[in-house]
């Protein structure tokens, strides 16, 4: 066994490979826990009966799609900076599940919106700064695919992840200030407003909504790192050794 | 270093003024778009009152889009932009210097010009003023951030499109503001706050987007 | 636990079951149509990296 730091591609790939499925195992029994309080445990709402009940999954995507994206710019750079190959190659595992929990966002937060406000979309602060951190990802997402060169597609990827981390607060409070539509948020630093039960379910998804992160994040990275890696020893070895 | 910029900004103008074309373009553009607006709606004049800001800043925005690969293209085409990236010369000075020319170029021909739209929208002095204010104060970042995206995507197929992409999401803060203080001051709130945040806007993107913009086309060259 | 008096009022979420279920579904459906596509990714990576470890070794033994 060999005492490669995991912090290189050699490394990181053992690691993940030891992590992702059990990521994905743990993540598909929290959510279930998860399912139960917040279906079973959790009662009925007063005000909007049972279709708050999306709140738990509409809340757990819209935050991961906003911290994926911080996490995303911070191993931005990290790469520009250190400029070890790893770095660059964390960010780009991160973005297509990130886009994904945008759109997820989008999706949940219309059909919530449907009952609750009428309409399938309304141009409140939450559900338009989700669509425009939806767009980031996707311009990201864009560039990196439009550059065949994974060099220069990382680093120009970083600049245009700094560059949006920067402007996801203006742009929400932004949209905030244009629009105040959406329930004042309920967790905030001054003790939330929703049920202790309801909130522990959601906090329980959200756990859940992060195992599910890492493990696709973790199984992302791995196939990554093939990709880029295929021309090192080490990658051939474990290739013709079969234990890949 | 300001001898530098004044080289910079001298040759962009002057390379400008020769291809007159870009610049009566993008403006002609921007009227265009602007006017296509009333056609496509009818011509209640309550509602293009309403809708006037919006419009005249989303129409800006796409010609500045438009006018974008202006900025960067040419030069990486012929070779110039390497020998400014090998010159030693602060690359910032450079960047702030071209996008400066662009302004001049984009923004001031589209802000003077968007006063004709106070005749085509019915707006009176008080919101005409407003919108001319705070696109003078505003079309700056759509040079500075559009430069970004500029960069990023030299040489790249496609780069127009994905610059679009790009950027578009970025300017939605200025166009929330911009357009934003104009509509204030047409139903009798105070526009103020529009006006500061739209010039903090501007500020701040002039600090960090240079930067950005460097560091794109150091990438975009090697 | 309890406040479900049947299987049927469970799916029909007080009326609300199409947004309910609607938007777990498409959870669901997401997250296994990614966990698909990177099984796919993978194989795909794995399988040129060995062609082009073998392509090397042949390389290697000449």
């Amino acid at each position: 066994m060999t005492s490669t730091s995991i912090f290189t591609p050699e490394g990181m790939y053992r690691f993940a490979g030891k992590l992702a499925v059990p990521c994905l195992v743990s993540a598909a029994i929290v959510a279930l826990i998860a399912f139960y309080l917040g279906f079973f445990v959790a009662p009925v709402d007063v005000t909007q009966g049972n279709s708050y009940r999306i709140l738990y999954i509409h809340v757990a995507s819209a935050w991961m799609a906003m911290l994926l994206y911080v996490l995303m710019a911070i191993f931005c750079i990290l790469g520009l900076v250190t400029e070890k190959k790893l770095w660059p190659m964390i960010a780009a595992s991160l973005a297509p599940t990130g886009a994904l929990m945008a759109f997820l966002a989008l999706w949940t937060g219309s059909l919530w919106g449907r009952p609750t406000w009428g309409a399938y979309w309304v141009w409140d602060a939450r559900l338009t700064s989700a669509l425009i951190l939806f767009f980031f990802y996707l311009g990201y997402l864009a560039l990196q695919n439009a550059i065949p060169d994974w060099r220069r597609a990382d680093k120009a990827c970083s600049v245009i992840g700094i560059v949006g981390v920067i402007n996801v607060p203006i742009v929400y409070f932004s949209v905030q200030w244009w629009n105040t539509l959406h329930q004042g948020a309920s967790l905030t630093s001054s003790g939330s407003s929703i049920h202790p039960i309801m909130l522990t379910a959601l906090l329980v998804m959200v756990a859940a909504f992060w195992l599910y992160t890492f493990g696709a994040t973790f199984a992302r990275l791995r196939s990554i790192i093939l990709e880029r890696e295929k021309g090192e020893e080490w990658a051939q070895e474990l290739a013709l050794k079969g234990e890949l | 270093m300001f001898r530098l910029f004044r080289a910079v900004l001298i040759r962009d103008l002057t390379l400008a003024l020769r291809q007159k074309s870009d610049i009566l373009n993008t403006v002609f553009f921007f009227i265009v778009v602007v006017t296509l607006v009333p056609l496509g709606i009818g011509p209640d004049q309550q509602l293009l009152r309403l809708i006037a800001p919006g419009v005249v800043w989303v129409a800006a925005l796409l010609a500045a889009l438009l006018s974008l690969p202006r900025l960067f293209a040419n030069d990486f085409a012929d070779g110039t932009l390497e020998q400014m990236l090998l010159s030693g010369e602060p690359l910032t000075v450079i960047v702030i210097a071209k996008v400066f020319a662009h302004w001049l170029t984009t923004g001031i021909p589209l802000t003077v010009i968007s006063a004709v739209f106070a005749l085509m929208f019915d707006l009176n002095a008080e919101v005409t003023v407003a919108l001319i204010t705070a696109l003078f104060i505003g079309t700056p970042v759509l040079s500075l951030v559009g430069s970004v995206g500029a960069a990023l995507t030299l040489g790249v197929r496609g780069g127009s499109v994905l610059t679009s992409l790009l950027v578009l999401p970025l300017y939605i803060p200025v166009l929330i503001f911009g357009a934003g203080a104009a509509e204030a001051v047409s139903v009798g709130v105070s526009s103020s706050a529009y006006f500061l945040i739209v010039g903090a806007l501007t500020l701040f993107s002039l600090v960090v987007m240079p930067i950005a913009t460097a560091a794109a086309l150091r990438i975009a060259a090697e | 636990m309890d406040q479900w008096g049947s299987f049927s009022d469970f799916i029909s979420m007080g009326g609300y079951g199409r947004y309910v279920w609607g938007a777990y579904g498409m959870v669901i459906f997401c997250f296994i149509c990614e966990l698909v596509s990177l099984s796919r990714r993978r194989q795909r990576a794995a399988k040129e990296l060995l062609l082009e470890a073998r392509a090397h070794q042949a390389e290697e033994d000449l």
